[in-house]
């Protein structure tokens, strides 16, 4: 009897992401050190974040505004009655072997955030975010992890660096969604000014809970985490390796083991750093050096107004505006560059055409200068000009592109220097005498035209911008043109 | 010249400088230390220095016209788990016995700044934990009165050091009696504030949502003077309270009236006289209490049911926060550390066996015990329930009374050696634990001896922020009585 082999059973994947970002206040959390990166090691420092004895954490209050910030803009309710725990665990990163963390009343609860999809937009719940402190860095030596290593150096510089850890629910089904919740993630606590969301600093670090499960099934697989991804793509990634290495063993009838996994950039693809035995026990308990948090009505509406406009807010803003909604993703993605944006429009200039230049030329060139938007000598009124100049057919859309490298580099009016070169554009009885010029320095072209050699047309046209350097405005160029050829036609 | 109120008069009337006095009590330290054992560290060098420049001060001071500190040239002694920039601050642990803080704690920087002089830092039981300063890692401190009996703890140095007058007031740590009970053995005047009116910056924490930084002193007084000089709002504690600080000697002149206490409602809490409280300590309170009667309080018995409570719930909360703040005695930043380990977890582990004494421990493991999951709610929930339920039935008292009063120690002073079950150790701490949970204001006073003449202590409690009371009514007891009069026999009647 044949036996044909069973279908392939289709999985989908279940996928949460813990998200740590460190706040971009001037100092840390609990007391008044520099949370400058890169400074020599174990200079910024002091005896409050070395846990010595005798010292005591303060709460740095712009970590709770930001903080709560960050919850009304992932829509958390905020808890109007929070507190501070210890979480216990012994490493010569954490100075006092407990990090002030949060534990059952985080800051913020219950949000969530909307993200693109194939399908269309997708809410991701957002579980939680707390607070917390960041612990130090330790340097191996010898090798570049502790195992293997001959002495270990610690650097205290990053403890005590403030963080918000943001857990998402299981809510994602795919690296690709993955790498879009922790880009709009990113995009909002940049918005914010709360995080500078840089990866390779470590100011954003992203890590991964995936399981699988036969698709429709609604038990979870289990839980595997990734660590050790330091840009979006890499997430995606290592999400995409995890999901085939988990269905190729399940396919064959292995068991996933629950443990921590480390993506490794170089080979592209996930290993085992360590197998989770038991669940870990942080003995947590409330921060007795630090009084409970309360944050109150008014406290909380004066923060909701100082909110930004949101990635998502402006999107739709500039879909209102003309942009397809995959401009709008693109220039709402750095909020410097939507602001520029919303500064060109506000001169009146057309959104698309704005959008156009800005996308276009003029990112090419910050990215060619490694030079930031805010800094660019054509500030948005002046690429406004510009734009108004093309509109009211003062100069062609070619020259201004010929303007534009100048007044990337220097700035100015471009209405002076258009004005200063002559650059306006030619009509009326300039364009025709023009025009009669042409005609007059090429009359075997003109006779071979009106003999019925109409394509001869481009040539004449070409000839035309050529005498006048491109001022000549191409449509009246052609109308007129054609008209003194007919007439020449009807003469003969 | 025994106390501080004493020496301010000799000294601003120009009968003695503090350069004289500094060096009285640096003598007397010398001569009595050998037997006694009050100090880890003696800082006479730096005594003699602070009190030359406080003379000089007051020269200036007086030619300019300005207020001269309370504090200003006097010789005081502090407990040796205040941090002291330069000046050893070690515990009384070895995994600290090398340790110099580079910064100072508020309290003792509030001395300074008044021109007080230190003249050492005092013995306690390792990291204030214990009640008979035996647990110290260098030596035990005995009691003046007798010197084969402990001070008390765990603050007996301090107790010690004002009972043997090698100083002249001394700062303590009461986390549950600390201060209170080695004030009560040693027949001096000990004080505990309300939680928060007093900074814990740079106290090393032992458990910090009780530890209280407080005065000892030959007198109430004396002991109003230094309260007033450390307590006050510290940014640097976030747990510090934003109060504004009497002078709380003011109120505390010469008793004049017959009935100071007229008006006055007292309270005995009627748990804290029953079983287990020695005879002779019972007798001397209940002739206190008829002595406030005369003084013209209103006595009434009243009960805090959930007294008896204390001991269990502060023994789960206590450890559970040393357990944490002692994590960081682990040999990688400062203090000790054990340089044969060969791995991360050896010097962990080897450091912490080697720095901690068997009582801290006990403690760390309690503490860790109660912490871990699936035993967090039987235990240190629980217990913070209970915490809850005390600092009720203190509040439902006080709609009663003004100030309750107790024995101090069930017990006076026992030999050194003699407590070889912590659990009886513990107990000792029956009557003060519960005012720590509650975070109350209390003081301990002398009320009489027992046979072999030794301190017996009267326990004052007040509400919260009731320091001004509590010490009228403290002061009111003490000047209409004869106790305070009575030196150690180490101290001698010079």
């Amino acid at each position: 009897m044949a036996v044909s082999a069973p279908p392939k059973t289709q999985y989908e994947a279940v996928i949460g992401l813990e998200i740590h970002c460190q706040l971009t206040t001037a100092t840390k959390i609990f007391c008044g050190c520099s949370t400058t990166f890169g400074a020599p090691p174990n200079t910024n420092v002091c005896p409050v974040c070395l846990g010595m004895p005798g010292m005591l954490p303060v709460l740095n209050e712009k970590v709770l505004e930001y903080a709560v910030k960050a919850g009304l803009a992932l829509n958390c309710a905020i808890a109007p009655h929070s507190k501070f725990d210890r979480k216990q665990y012994f490493y010569p990163d954490l100075p006092k072997n407990y990090q002030i963390s949060q534990y059952d009343l985080p800051i913020a609860t219950d949000g969530w955030l909307e993200i693109d999809t194939e399908a269309g937009k997708k809410r991701i719940g957002i579980t939680r975010l707390h607070m917390e402190e960041d612990a130090g860095k330790l340097v191996h030596g010898g090798s570049d992890r502790l195992s293997g290593s001959s002495h270990s150096l610690v650097d205290y510089n990053r403890a005590g660096v403030p963080l918000c850890e943001i857990v998402s629910e299981p809510d994602l089904r795919s690296g690709a969604e993955a790498a879009a919740y922790a880009q709009e993630l990113r995009r909002i606590l940049r918005y914010l000014g709360v995080c500078d969301g840089n990866m390779q600093e470590g100011s954003l670090r992203c890590d991964v809970n995936i399981s699988i499960r036969p698709q429709g099934s609604e038990k979870f697989g289990t839980k595997v985490e990734i660590k050790n991804m330091n840009s979006f793509n890499a997430i995606q990634r290592a999400i995409e390796y995890e999901i085939k290495r988990q269905s190729e063993a399940l396919e064959q009838g292995e068991r996933i083991v629950q443990e921590t996994r480390l993506w490794e950039e170089n080979s592209q693809r996930t290993i085992t750093m360590r197998v989770k035995e038991g669940a870990s026990d942080y003995r947590y308990f409330p921060e007795p050096d630090l009084v409970p948090i309360q944050v109150s009505a008014a406290q909380l509406a004066q923060w909701r107004s100082e909110l930004p406009e949101l990635p998502n807010q402006r999107r739709e803003r500039y879909q209102a505006l003309g942009l397809t909604n995959y401009d709008a993703h693109l220039i709402a993605d750095d909020q410097s560059v939507a602001s520029y944006f919303d500064a060109v429009v506000a001169t009146g200039a057309d959104p698309k055409v704005a959008f156009n230049w800005i996308m276009g030329d003029i990112t090419a060139f910050l990215n060619e200068q490694k030079r930031a938007i805010a800094d660019l000598p054509l500030t948005p009124l002046l690429l406004g000009e510009l734009i108004a100049l093309i509109a009211s057919n003062t100069i062609s859309n070619k020259i201004a592109k010929d303007l534009l490298p100048e007044l990337l580099f220097q700035g100015g009016s471009p209405q002076e220097l258009v004005k200063a070169k002559g650059l306006t554009i030619l009509s009326g009885d300039d364009l025709a005498a023009a025009i009669d010029d042409v005609l007059a320095a090429f009359p075997k072209e003109v006779t071979q035209y009106r003999a019925g050699k109409t394509k001869l047309l481009g040539f004449l046209v070409g000839k035309v911008m050529a005498r006048t350097q491109g001022r000549a405005e191409p449509q009246q160029t052609n109308a007129l043109l054609l008209t003194k050829l007919q007439e020449g036609v009807t003469d003969a | 010249m025994r106390s501080i109120f004493q020496f301010r008069q000799a000294f601003l009337s120009g009968a003695v400088s503090s350069a004289e006095a500094t060096a009285l009590v640096l003598s007397r330290l010398a001569e009595r230390e050998p037997q006694v054992g009050s100090f880890i560290t003696i800082t006479a060098e730096l005594a003699r220095a602070q009190a030359a420049a406080a003379d000089a001060r007051l020269r200036t001071l007086r030619a300019e016209g300005l207020p001269i500190p309370a504090l200003l040239g006097v010789p005081l002694a502090i407990k040796d788990n205040l941090c002291t920039a330069g000046v050893p601050t070690t515990c009384g642990s070895r995994s600290l016995a090398q340790f110099v803080p580079p910064y100072e704690s508020t309290v003792t920087l509030s001395l300074q700044r008044q021109g007080a002089v230190v003249v050492g830092k005092t013995n306690l039981d390792e990291f204030a934990m214990g009640g008979s300063t035996e647990h110290s890692a260098f030596h035990p401190t005995r009691n003046p009165w007798n010197l084969g009996r402990v001070p008390g703890g765990s603050s007996g140095g301090s107790a010690a050091a004002v009972a043997a007058g090698q100083c002249l007031g001394s700062l303590g740590s009461d986390t549950g009696g600390s201060i209170r009970q080695p004030a009560a053995f040693c027949g001096v005047v000990g004080l505990k504030p309300t939680y928060g009116l007093v900074s814990r910056f740079g106290l090393v924490a032992f458990a910090s949502s009780l530890d209280q930084v407080g005065p000892l002193g030959n007198t109430v007084q004396d002991v109003a003077l230094l309260l007033t000089a450390i307590a006050g709002h510290d940014p640097r504690d976030a747990t510090s309270l934003e109060v504004t600080v009497p002078d709380y000697a003011q109120n505390l002149g010469a008793i004049t009236e017959s009935r100071p206490l007229a008006g006055k409602r007292l309270g005995v809490i009627r748990e804290t006289m029953g079983d287990g409280v020695a005879s002779s300590v019972r007798t001397a309170v209940e002739q206190a209490i008829a002595h406030f009667e005369t003084l013209g309080a209103a006595v009434v018995e009243l009960s805090c049911p959930r007294f008896a409570y204390g001991v269990p719930t502060y023994y789960i909360i206590a450890p559970s926060e040393a357990s944490a703040n002692l994590a960081r005695y682990d040999g990688v930043k400062y203090g000790l550390r054990q340089p044969e380990a060969k791995t991360l977890l050896e010097m962990y582990e080897s450091t912490r066996e080697e720095g901690f004494g068997a009582e801290v421990k006990r403690r760390i493991m309690v503490g860790t015990y109660v912490l871990s999951a699936g035993y967090y709610d039987a235990y240190y929930l629980k217990a913070q329930k209970v915490r809850t339920l005390i600092k009720e039935d203190f509040s439902q008292a006080f709609t009663q009374v003004d100030v309750l009063v107790t024995p101090t120690a069930p017990t006076t002073a026992f030999p050194l050696g003699s407590k070889s079950d912590p659990l009886s150790m513990y107990l000792l701490d029956l009557m003060t634990i519960p005012v720590n949970l509650a975070g109350l204001p209390a003081i301990s006073v002398p009320c009489g001896f027992d046979a072999e003449g030794l301190p017996i202590g009267l326990q004052l409690i007040a509400p919260s922020l009731g320091e001004e009371t509590l010490l009228y009514v403290a002061h009111a007891y003490e000047q209409t009585t004869p106790w305070h009069l009575q030196r150690s026999p180490l101290d001698g009647r010079a």
